[in-house]
Parts: C-alpha cells; sequence; structure tokens
C-alpha cells in the first residue's frame, strides 16, 4: 500500500508538469486529429482527466471498482462519447488514456532510483492505465449502438407516414420491404389514423415495395382485415405488372380486395364511395 | 343476474358490451337479443365494443353468431368501435369476422344500417369542403 501511494504521491506532485509533456505529447503526435478536435478542448479533457485520477489514485490506490474512481470514470465517458459523435475511432478514443504512460513513466524513472521497485510501479500503473483505456472503448462502443438503434427507430417511424388525402380517406404510402416488426408498426400507425381521421377508405399504396412474396402479401391481407374491423375499406395500389404476375403464380388470394394499378385510379374510386367527384372548373 | 343491456332507437338496437363476457353471459345476451329483435321488427342490431380493451376468440366467435342470429331474423349486425389494437389482436387471432359488418363509431355504424335499410351504401356525410 505504501508503494502503491508514492506513486500517487509522485503524480499529484507533479500533477502540472504531467499535464504539459501529455498534453504537448498529443499534441505532436502522428494521430491527432486535429480536424476534429481544438486544442483548448484538448488541453481541457487532460486536464480535467489528470485531476480526477490524481484524487483517484491517491483516495482508492488502484482499485478502479472502488467509489473513489467513479468521477474519472465520468469524465472518460464524457470524452469518449463527445469522440464517438465527432468521428473518432475507437483506437484514436483509448490512445488518449495510454498516451499519458509515457509522461508518467518518464517521471517514475526520474523519482525511483531502485530498479526492481521502478520495476514494480510501472506495472501498477500500466494495468491500471489499460484498464482505464478499456473502460473508454467500452463507453464508445454503447454511445455508438444507441445511436444504431436511434436510426432504426427513426427509420421506422419515417417509413410508416400515414396521410390524410381528403376528408375520410387516408393513403399509406409503403416503402421498402415488409417484415413482420414493420408491419406491426405500419398496422398500428394506420389504424390509428384511421381513428383520428374518421377514415372509410384507406388506401395501401404498394409502389415502393421491391418484391411481394406469401409472407408480405400475407402481411398486407392483415393489415386489410385489421382497418376492416375498424370500419374502414381498403384499396391496394401501385400494383405493378411483374408484382400482379408475381402474385397469381405464387396463387395467393387478393380477391376479397379492391386492387388499382395507380394510385390516381383507387383514389378515384375512394371519392366515389365517399359520395364526392371531382370537376374542371374551366373547360 | 346481470344482463347486457338492449337499447332500441328507432328500427335499431343498440348493445353496448362493458363487461368482461363469459358463457352464461353470452347466452343470456343471444336469448335477449332475437327475442327484443322479433319483439320491436328491428332491422338493424348495433354492437359497440368501444370500451372493451380486452376480446378474445370467445367474444370474436359469439359476435358471429349473433350476426348470423339476426341475419336470419331479417336484421343487419354492425359491430361498432373497435379498437386498434384489438382490431390486431384479432387479426393474428385469424378471427377477420368476415360475416359481420364494422363501422368506426355508433354515429358510422347507424349510417351504415340506415343505408342499407333504403336499399343502397351510404357513405358518410358531407364531404364538401
Amino acid at each position: 500500500m505504501a508503494q502503491a501511494t508514492a506513486v500517487a504521491q509522485i503524480i499529484s506532485k507533479n500533477e502540472q508538469q504531467i499535464l504539459e509533456q501529455w498534453v504537448s505529447l498529443q499534441l505532436s503526435a502522428p494521430t491527432l486529429r486535429a480536424d476534429l478536435i481544438k486544442e483548448r478542448e484538448l488541453r481541457e479533457q487532460s486536464r480535467e482527466f489528470l485531476q480526477q485520477f490524481s484524487t483517484a489514485i491517491n483516495a482508492a490506490s488502484e482499485n478502479t471498482d472502488a467509489v473513489a474512481w467513479n468521477p474519472v470514470k465520468e469524465v472518460l465517458a464524457g470524452v469518449s462519447r463527445n469522440r464517438a459523435t465527432q468521428g473518432f475511432t475507437p483506437s484514436e478514443t483509448a490512445m488518449f488514456v495510454f498516451s499519458l504512460k509515457q509522461p508518467i513513466f518518464e517521471l517514475l524513472r526520474k523519482e525511483i532510483q531502485d530498479i526492481a521497485k521502478f520495476a514494480g510501479e510501472s506495472w501498477r500503473v500500466t494495468a491500471l492505465l489499460d484498464k482505464l483505456g478499456l473502460y473508454t472503448t467500452e463507453v464508445y462502443q454503447k454511445s455508438r449502438e444507441s445511436v444504431i438503434a436511434r436510426q432504426q427507430e427513426e427509420m421506422m417511424e419515417l417509413s410508416t407516414p400515414v396521410v390524410e388525402l381528403w376528408n375520410n380517406i387516408v393513403a399509406l404510402p409503403l416503402i421498402g420491404t415488409l417484415d413482420s416488426a414493420r408491419t406491426q408498426v405500419v398496422m398500428e400507425s394506420l389504424l390509428e389514423k384511421i381513428v383520428e381521421n374518421e377514415a372509410m377508405i384507406a388506401i395501401i399504396d404498394i409502389t415502393g415495395v421491391p418484391t411481394v412474396d406469401t409472407l408480405v402479401a400475407q402481411h398486407l391481407l392483415k393489415t386489410v382485415a385489421a382497418a376492416r374491423l375498424m370500419g374502414a375499406d381498403c384499396i391496394i395500389s401501385g400494383m405493378r405488372p411483374q408484382i400482379a404476375q408475381t402474385i397469381v403464380h405464387l396463387g395467393v388470394n387478393l380477391s376479397d380486395v379492391l386492387t388499382k394499378a395507380t394510385l390516381a385510379d383507387a383514389f378515384a374510386v375512394a371519392l366515389q364511395r365517399t359520395g364526392a367527384s371531382v370537376t374542371r372548373i374551366k373547360a | 343476474m346481470e344482463r347486457i343491456p338492449i337499447l332500441k332507437m328507432g328500427e335499431f338496437l343498440l348493445v353496448t358490451i362493458q363487461i368482461d363476457m363469459h358463457d352464461q353471459l353470452a347466452i343470456t345476451l343471444q336469448d335477449d337479443l332475437t327475442q327484443q329483435i322479433v319483439k320491436h321488427r328491428a332491422h338493424g342490431v348495433l354492437i359497440d365494443i368501444s370500451s372493451l380493451e380486452i376480446v378474445d376468440s370467445f367474444i370474436g366467435r359469439m359476435i358471429g353468431n349473433i350476426a348470423g342470429m339476426a341475419r336470419m331474423l331479417d336484421a343487419e349486425t354492425v359491430l361498432v368501435g373497435m379498437k386498434p389494437a384489438v382490431a390486431i389482436t384479432l387479426v393474428e387471432l385469424g378471427m377477420s369476422l368476415t360475416g359481420v359488418r364494422t363501422a368506426l363509431n355508433v354515429e358510422k355504424g347507424m349510417a351504415v344500417l340506415q343505408g342499407s335499410l333504403k336499399g343502397k351504401e351510404f357513405f358518410g356525410r358531407d364531404i364538401e369542403r
């Protein structure tokens, strides 16, 4: 324990010196991403980390699971998250911590004369900094994953807009392949819009659906059935020639559903059914 | 014994289901409803399930049965007020209730019944903008 505090004491005594060396090292390193981070920001991050690091190592030695290390981890997590969004690679992020080894080792070499003691001390510092470096990678990974998850969610919502075409007529332009998860979202948003707009006709436009196989057809039929239970009639539009051929060859029965080739045709039918019509004002 | 009330509205009967159905209640409802249809010479039945959060296959089948019975007595059945979640569940259960007509709410269900009374479909209210 006494030896651990020796390192701690050395670090806290020479904090300013280490910081200067560390920052200039980071600035001169070939891996510096001057395009992504400003010198002032780097200096601030380094200062904050070193300060917390020195406090923690004095309070709890090398046990990084101790409560005293929490502020250090918070600083690292903040840096990591920042760098993940700024576009740093995981190794560049981890290098932030690893690059601290050099100034600390130089200092240790100066301060500790005994070779065996020096080796022991450097090993402890190495193990400690490795742990912290890996921690940054972990946080980096997590924040990346959360970005991906958010994007997936957004894509899901963006891909299922339900639009009101006219009083009591809503349309659902489908884009992309329909799988079970998407069908669920599509169904929910369509049914909610039907309630909201008191729709009597729902047009499902499949112009943007690349292929229709038995599964997609079944999902479509499910959506149509659910809309019917809510009291809205469904029209499927945007039926392309190849899709019509595929559906017949697959033996899917779409005869209970009204299908149209274009959205315009479907809209005309919908208007007619709701009792409206389009007239030309000028000849 | 608990009963589901059947209200007479002109030529139509309105049934609002607000509590969990069980066998005995369903049989009582079928009994009451068929008698009321004959007694009032009703031509339409509205079944409102807007306050039901859960509809299982039992209720689905019962509604189908009621629609069949009413049809034999010359009354059309319209199921109204189904919630989106309920509709999705029923479809997933494979019960799309193909023999029953549906409408979004009581008002629209009434319009559907009136339309079919006139011998032709009625499709909603004034849509001039």
